[in-house]
């Protein structure tokens, strides 16, 4: 669908230093051309700043920006062919909306900006409110407009700093389900910053997890789900329950067997970091089973139980006083009670494996999340 | 206009640091600190220097370093100096008191009145100073209703034992001094006060009912803490021009309520005495200047414009 | 009882409003006097012959006219000179901030008397005559503060995403600034325009200070009437004033609301 074959966005090398302290470390990302990336992390992680110096509205430190083969790192703002979704949409409060919009495409004296302005919020279903002003539309058009006043300019990146920040949950995923399709038609690149890792993972082809000025992992939803590289990762996207375990040998099949506080388990040996043997066993809480289901087994008394319609969730004490998350479909098998002591039990290579000299809790606080 | 006084009390960060350019800011200030520098600065200069000096009118004036005239302007006008900073402060407490209940009102209870009060605060401000002043000798001239007021009420006994009047004339008097400065500076206490009480969430009063403070409790530990800002910017843009005016004291006042304001003036153009009537300009500044900047310390406010 | 409880706060404001408002009614009252003596302090009789005559009295349309010319060269240079300080202050981060804010603060700070003689002593020491001149450079002098501060709490208030948003869609940052700053920080800049030229047509004491006989100002014609008594044409001026002010608060009341409804 692209028009332009521009070329992908790449970042080398690029850092950004504040007097106190470093917002991004010197990192290398490339992100193709017409996909919708994700920016992911927790607020200050530097995703916003990584944002602003493509955007041109803020200056690297070190390092290069390209698209396609072009330096544009020196390139200012508004000579930049990367517009931008601004946390709260930054509308110009003075003007219609339909100037709003055509803004832009009259900055560079196209002398259909009108026409295609209007054209643009009819895409977004706003044509009916050309002539009003920003603030006597509702959030959830104001959203609306702000992208249609960056996208009308066809950019050959599309930059959305939180863009759904400040909508209510409901409109929330009417608007991911909305972008996603606009982002379709128009065949843009889109860059979307967000700290949250459920929007992210619906809506983006892939998603790159930064922390603490640093990439932590790029890949798919699935991929950062199913193999973080990282206990920030793991603990980040999801719930995720880290057994502590030493490996101790091999087992065949492609599996290795492993120590857990005195239990023998089994792990997928392909899942093992190289030259590691001191690990996090990860398992999520939808991959353990009440009962004796799978070759891993545990016993361990239920303490809490919380029943959230499609699914249950159990927390459970292992014998040495780790406490797991335990997910379970409500599909008719019989459920535990608070107190009860129970099995549990996890196929081997359903797991992550992670270096054990990591903060067991990175990427914790910031979900909310809390367990063990 | 309201946004204007209230921000003179308010503490503010500075602006984000923003990229490259900058010269910009620079370019920006130059014409007008050069102006400043020129004409408020430099005359601050040659204000200093004229005390100094020794000399007259007609055969000019040299540079001697006479300090002494400090010592001895000083002692002769201390009266007057004191008189206005009472005057200044007494207009500026009862400026306070008749202000915050309409600023209140305006912009917690007036509703859709809110811009017509507005409006009417605003508009009599833009008149001249001095016809007004010039009414309020029509308002408390003998036989007018308010001096008939004041005497069948028996009040002109009182304010002829506080010494505020003699007889029963009100005019003419420290009453009628205090009374025009009150009224005005008054705009300028309202205005930074209803900007400061505009702001102020219902809901917190809302919330300090519902944790139990009385009326008198939720005015005395949340809606004046949250005012101060407005109660500082008020204060001191009405006692500044109070404690130099001499309108009020010229027009409404006697001989006995002479402010000094009126002494540097006639000092200066009609005694022509340059070097005492500098040297008392300057007395004042400085005083004005440490009392306010004393009082600015007390109330923590840091960035003043 | 209760009612009146109730509605405390109402009679204190009213009554606070009535006492701001009294003189001038007062004076549109009396403009319509035929004063008995030189003052006009007593009513005596109905009489719009001010009204139909204002400059009857010799020198006061002079006087007025000459604080018309005054009150607009000084406002406009005010509101040039603090306009720029103000977007320096409000916009940038620079070295010396303080020193500036300082510089800003104290001609507030400044008694009159003490700002009108200080200049008086400058421009006797360089030389320069009394006249309107001095008179309009001390005007801008006290006024460039209050501009600074009227246009400085509008601009730092504006949100700097809408200039970062206006870079980012291509406009220059002179297009930036003359399409979006500029009107955003309009009412501020028209709110400081029009406090300048108020303050300059009131003053009194600074322009005594620095006026000549060939320089008299309305303030001083006032003043200097009041001494020897005090024609119905300076009331008749007054209620104007009044008016004039009052109807252009109201519009831009109107204005700003309208604004606001439709925005």
């Amino acid at each position: 669908m692209a028009e332009n074959p521009s070329g992908d966005l790449r970042l080398v090398q690029l850092s950004k230093e504040f007097d106190t302290f470093t917002a991004v470390h010197p990192l290398d990302l490339t992100i193709p051309q017409g996909e919708f990336f994700a920016l992911l992390g927790p607020s200050g992680c530097g995703k916003t700043t990584t944002l602003r110096m493509v955007a041109g509205l803020e200056e690297p430190t070190s390092g290069a920006i390209y698209i396609g083969d072009t330096d544009i790192s020196e390139i200012k703002a508004f000579k930049r062919n990367v517009n931008t979704v601004f946390q709260n949409y930054a509308l110009f409060p003075h003007m219609r909306i339909l100037d709003n919009v055509a803004f832009g495409l009259k900055r560079r004296g196209d002398k259909n900006a009108m026409a295609k302005a209007q054209e643009a919020l009819e895409l977004v279903e706003l044509g009916h409110t050309a002539k009003k002003k920003p603030n006597q539309l509702s959030g959830g058009m104001q959203q609306r407009v702000a992208l249609a006043r960056a996208i009308v300019n066809r950019p050959d990146v599309l930059l959305l700093d939180e863009p759904l920040g400040a909508l209510d949950l409901k409109l929330r995923r009417q608007m991911q389900i909305e972008l996603k399709r606009i982002q379709a038609d128009v065949g843009i690149t889109f860059i979307h910053v967000t700290h949250d890792q459920e929007e992210a993972m619906t809506m983006a082809d892939s998603v790159a997890v930064m922390n603490a000025g640093r990439l932590e992992q790029v890949g798919s939803p699935a991929e950062l789900y199913d193999r973080p590289a990282s206990t920030f990762v793991a603990n980040f996207l999801g719930q995720s329950n880290l057994l502590t375990s030493r490996i101790t040998g091999d087992a065949g099949e492609g599996l290795s067997s492993a120590d857990c506080h005195g239990y023998p388990i089994l792990v997928a040996t392909e899942n093992i970091p190289d030259g590691v043997s001191d690990v996090f066993v990860g398992v999520r809480p939808e991959k353990f089973r009440l009962g004796r289901h799978g070759r891993n087994q545990l016993k361990g008394t239920v303490t809490d139980d919380s029943f959230t319609g499609v699914a249950t969730q159990y927390l459970v004490r292992l014998p040495w006083g780790f406490e797991v998350t335990v997910i379970q479909p409500n599909d008719g098998s019989p459920r535990a009670k608070v107190g009860e002591n129970v099995d549990i039990s996890w196929e081997p290579g359903s797991e992550f494996i992670l270096d054990a000299s990591q903060d067991e809790d990175a990427g914790m606080l910031d979900t909310g999340l809390r367990h063990g | 206009m309201a946004n204007m006084a209230v921000a003179v009390g308010g503490t503010e960060a500075p602006p984000p640091r923003r990229a490259g350019r900058n010269w910009v800011p620079y370019a920006l200030l130059v014409p007008g600190l050069l102006f400043l520098a020129f004409f408020y600065a430099a005359p601050m200069v040659t204000l200093g220097s004229q005390s100094l000096q020794e000399g007259n009118v007609y055969d000019g004036y040299i540079l001697t370093g006479n300090v002494g005239i400090y010592p001895e302007t000083l002692s002769e006008y201390w009266p007057h100096l004191f008189r206005s900073l009472g005057y200044a402060a007494s207009a500026t407490f009862f400026g306070l008191i008749l202000a915050y209940p309409l600023a209140y009102y305006m912009a917690q209870k007036a509703g859709r009145w809110k811009n017509i009060m507005l409006i009417l605060v605003i508009a009599p401000f833009f008149t001249s100073f001095l016809i007004r002043t010039l009414a309020w000798r029509i308002i408390l001239s003998d036989g007018g209703v308010v001096s008939d007021v004041v005497q069948a009420s028996g009040f002109d006994h009182v304010l002829n034992f506080m010494g505020l009047t003699q007889g029963d004339t009100l005019l003419n008097s420290k009453f009628a001094v205090i009374a025009g400065l009150t009224y005005n500076f008054l705009p300028f206490m309202i205005l930074p006060l209803f900007a400061a009480l505009d702001r102020l969430d219902p809901r917190l009063m809302e919330a300090a009912r519902d944790l139990y403070a009385s009326g008198w409790q939720t005015f005395r530990r949340v809606i004046w803490p949250l005012s101060l800002p407005g109660v500082v910017a008020g204060t001191l843009l009405t006692f500044i021009p109070a404690a130099g005016d001499y309108i009020n004291s010229r027009l409404l006042g006697n001989t006995q309520t002479v402010m000094i304001g009126q002494v540097i003036d006639s000092l200066f153009l009609r005694v022509l005495d340059f070097p005492k009537a500098a040297a008392l300009s300057f007395i004042l500044l400085v005083m004005i200047v440490a009392l306010v900047g004393f009082y600015v310390r007390k109330a923590g406010t840091e960035e003043l414009v | 009882m209760k009612w009146i409880k109730k509605h405390l706060l109402l009679f204190a404001a009213l009554a606070v409003l009535g006492y701001l408002l009294l003189p001038n009614v007062v004076v549109a009252v009396f403009s319509f006097n035929s004063p008995r003596g030189r003052y006009n302090y007593e009513w005596n009789e109905f009489s719009a012959a001010a009204w139909l005559d204002p400059c009857g009295n010799p020198g006061i349309c002079e006087a007025l006219g000459l604080s018309l010319r005054i009150g607009l060269t000084a406002s406009v240079v005010a509101t040039i000179l603090g306009t720029l300080v103000a977007f320096a202050l409000g916009r940038h981060r620079f070295r010396g901030r303080s020193a500036t804010n300082l510089l800003i603060f104290m001609p507030m700070a400044t008694p009159e008397v003490v700002m009108g003689s200080s200049l008086l002593t400058l421009f006797v020491m360089a030389g320069m005559p009394s006249g309107s001149l001095n008179i309009t450079i001390a005007h801008i002098v006290f006024c460039v503060s209050f501009v600074v501060v009227a246009v400085k709490a509008r601009v730092s208030s504006l949100d700097p995403r809408l200039e970062e948003a206006a870079a980012d869609l291509g406009a220059n940052p002179l297009q930036t600034f003359l399409r979006v700053t500029l009107p955003l920080a309009a009412p501020g800049i028209a709110a400081g325009a029009l406090l300048a030229f108020s303050l300059s047509f009131d003053d009194y004491i600074i322009t005594n200070f620095n006026a000549s006989p060939s320089s008299i100002t309305f303030p001083m014609y006032v003043w200097g009437a009041a001494q020897r008594g005090t024609p119905v044409e300076i009331f008749v001026v007054g209620t104007v004033m009044f008016l004039v002010a009052l109807s252009i608060v109201v519009i831009g009341q109107i204005l700003s609301s309208r604004r606001e409804r439709k925005a």
